[in-house]
């Protein structure tokens, strides 16, 4: 455990990269899946499409490939951006569609006769979406959003593949230098993700009894 | 086929120009064609009973109104003007049309008072002491005043309809739709809701009423239209509807009703 030790602050510098990556990702995939999955209910057949064909695109193609498509195509494409924000963009594209999937069956579980009854008073559909169907199908969203938090906390480490210094790369690094310590390198840098991942889901359990005894 | 009992039907008291107008509407789910060429008047002031066997189309014919079911072909207007596709116009319509549901459909996760202010805040744009002052006044007199803190999944069956009621009235609607409204309550909650639903008629209020209380009708009803198969049958005011009905359908339902 020494060279974990010895190694403490390049863990540490590796595991605010993690973390700042699933925080950063994670709000930004939540406005754009809760976005994604409101065009997904949209009456309007054009926003319904597009967020099919992004579901359907981003959910489907690996995550390496993503990655692959924000870091080395855009740059040619005249978008040149530092490793850290491309890595939160791919991150952010990948994760978004579960969002949306997330959010578009909360707002399926919120029985038809809620937004019936919104529209009738005159509420616009984002007036409905917003006051009356979102609100109520955050009690059933909960649950899944955390489960695709930790998978996205989980899949940062995709990351360091491509030039970011976060945990699983400090980990590579150091399992380089270190041919003996293989082991106690990999247990640490678990340990760090789990100090993200096991927050995360207490949190799940605190949230799901708020937003159940406020209906 | 359609056996008016009237050429021009007269409602009671109501009088001006129609309020809610239906040309030739027609309507199909899927291979079925629930509402058949369907023309219908109603004046400013008038109570309109809708009555029928269930999958006579009654329930569909009160929904178009607001637009909550669109039509296939044909006209509605609300007064003089068609009802808009969609988008703002159309929810700046729906805005004037007052509906209440069968399983009252209150925002579960807002209590009472927030149920009723919510559309004169966000629709009529009111301040929020405004609104709560109206919406008080309005719950006051659909007797639930006293239970405006709570949550709808507090109140009985019949105490949520009145709330939905007043939700509805908080709009200043020129015309209210009841789709089966005492259908899902209890029998013992049924009057308190009914009575609310006399006194609003009384007052003046255009409603269209979908219903199987056969009391409320006689009661209340400046007009009576029996529905079946996606036709209007037969129209009449309620005490000729029930002692001298003109078509066989009429009178069937009618048997199967009033005998038990």
């Amino acid at each position: 455990m020494d060279v974990v030790v010895e190694n403490l602050p390049l863990f540490l510098e590796g595991f605010w990269t993690t973390l700042r990556l699933a925080v950063f990702s994670g709000a930004l995939a939540l406005v754009l899946g809760t976005l994604l999955g409101a065009c997904r209910v949209s009456p309007i057949p054009p926003l319904r499409g597009l967020g099919t064909v992004y579901v359907e695109l981003a959910r489907n193609t690996p995550l390496t490939v993503v990655f692959f498509f924000v870091v080395f195509v855009t740059p040619q494409l005249g978008l040149r951006l530092p490793f850290f924000p491309s890595a939160v963009i791919a991150l952010t594209i990948y994760t978004a569609a579960f969002v949306c999937e997330a959010v578009r069956s909360g707002i399926n579980s919120v029985g038809v006769g809620q937004a019936e009854a919104a529209r009738s008073i005159g509420l616009s559909f984002n007036q409905s979406l917003r006051n009356v169907i979102l609100p109520q199908a955050v009690r059933t969203v909960v649950p899944p959003l955390i489960n695709i938090f930790i998978a996205l906390t989980k899949n940062t480490s995709v990351a360091g593949g491509f030039f970011v210094a976060e945990l699983f790369n400090v980990g590579r690094r150091l399992t380089n230098g270190h041919a003996t310590a293989v082991t106690p390198i990999l247990i640490g840098v678990a340990v760090f993700y789990l100090l993200i991942t096991v927050p995360s889901g207490l949190l799940a359990g605190r949230l799901e009894r708020k937003v159940a005894i406020a209906r | 086929m359609t056996a008016t009992s009237e050429q021009t039907p007269s409602p009671g008291e109501a009088t001006g120009q129609p309020l809610v107008v239906l040309e030739r509407v027609n309507k199909h789910f899927g291979d079925l064609h629930v509402l058949q060429d369907i023309d219908l008047s109603i004046a400013s002031g008038e109570v309109v009973v809708i009555l029928g066997p269930s999958g006579s189309g009654k329930s569909t014919l009160c929904r178009t109104i607001n637009r909550l079911e669109g039509i296939d072909s044909g006209r509605i207007l609300l007064d003089g003007q068609a009802l808009p596709a969609e988008g703002r116009a159309l929810a700046r319509l729906r805005s004037d049309v007052g509906m209440v549901f069968q399983s009252f459909n209150l925002f579960a996760h807002k209590t009472v008072l927030e149920n009723v202010t919510l559309g004169p805040i966000k629709v009529r744009k009111q301040a929020a002491k405004v609104a709560q002052d109206s919406a008080m006044a309005l719950l006051e007199r659909v007797g639930v005043a006293n239970q405006a803190g709570k949550y709808p999944a507090q109140l009985s069956g019949g105490q949520q309809q009145r709330v939905a009621i007043a939700r509805a009235l908080a709009m200043q609607p020129k015309v209210m739709l009841f789709d089966e409204p005492t259908s899902a309550l209890d029998p013992e909650m049924i009057n308190e809701v009914l009575d609310v639903m006399s006194t609003l008629a009384k007052d003046g209020m255009t409603m269209v009423v979908v219903t199987h209380e056969m009391g409320f009708a006689r009661r209340a009803a400046d007009r009576v239209v029996f529905m079946d198969g996606g036709r209007i049958i037969e129209q009449a005011p309620p005490e000729k509807f029930f002692t001298d009905a003109q078509t066989d359908r009429a009178k069937d339902f009618l048997s199967k009703i009033l005998t038990h």
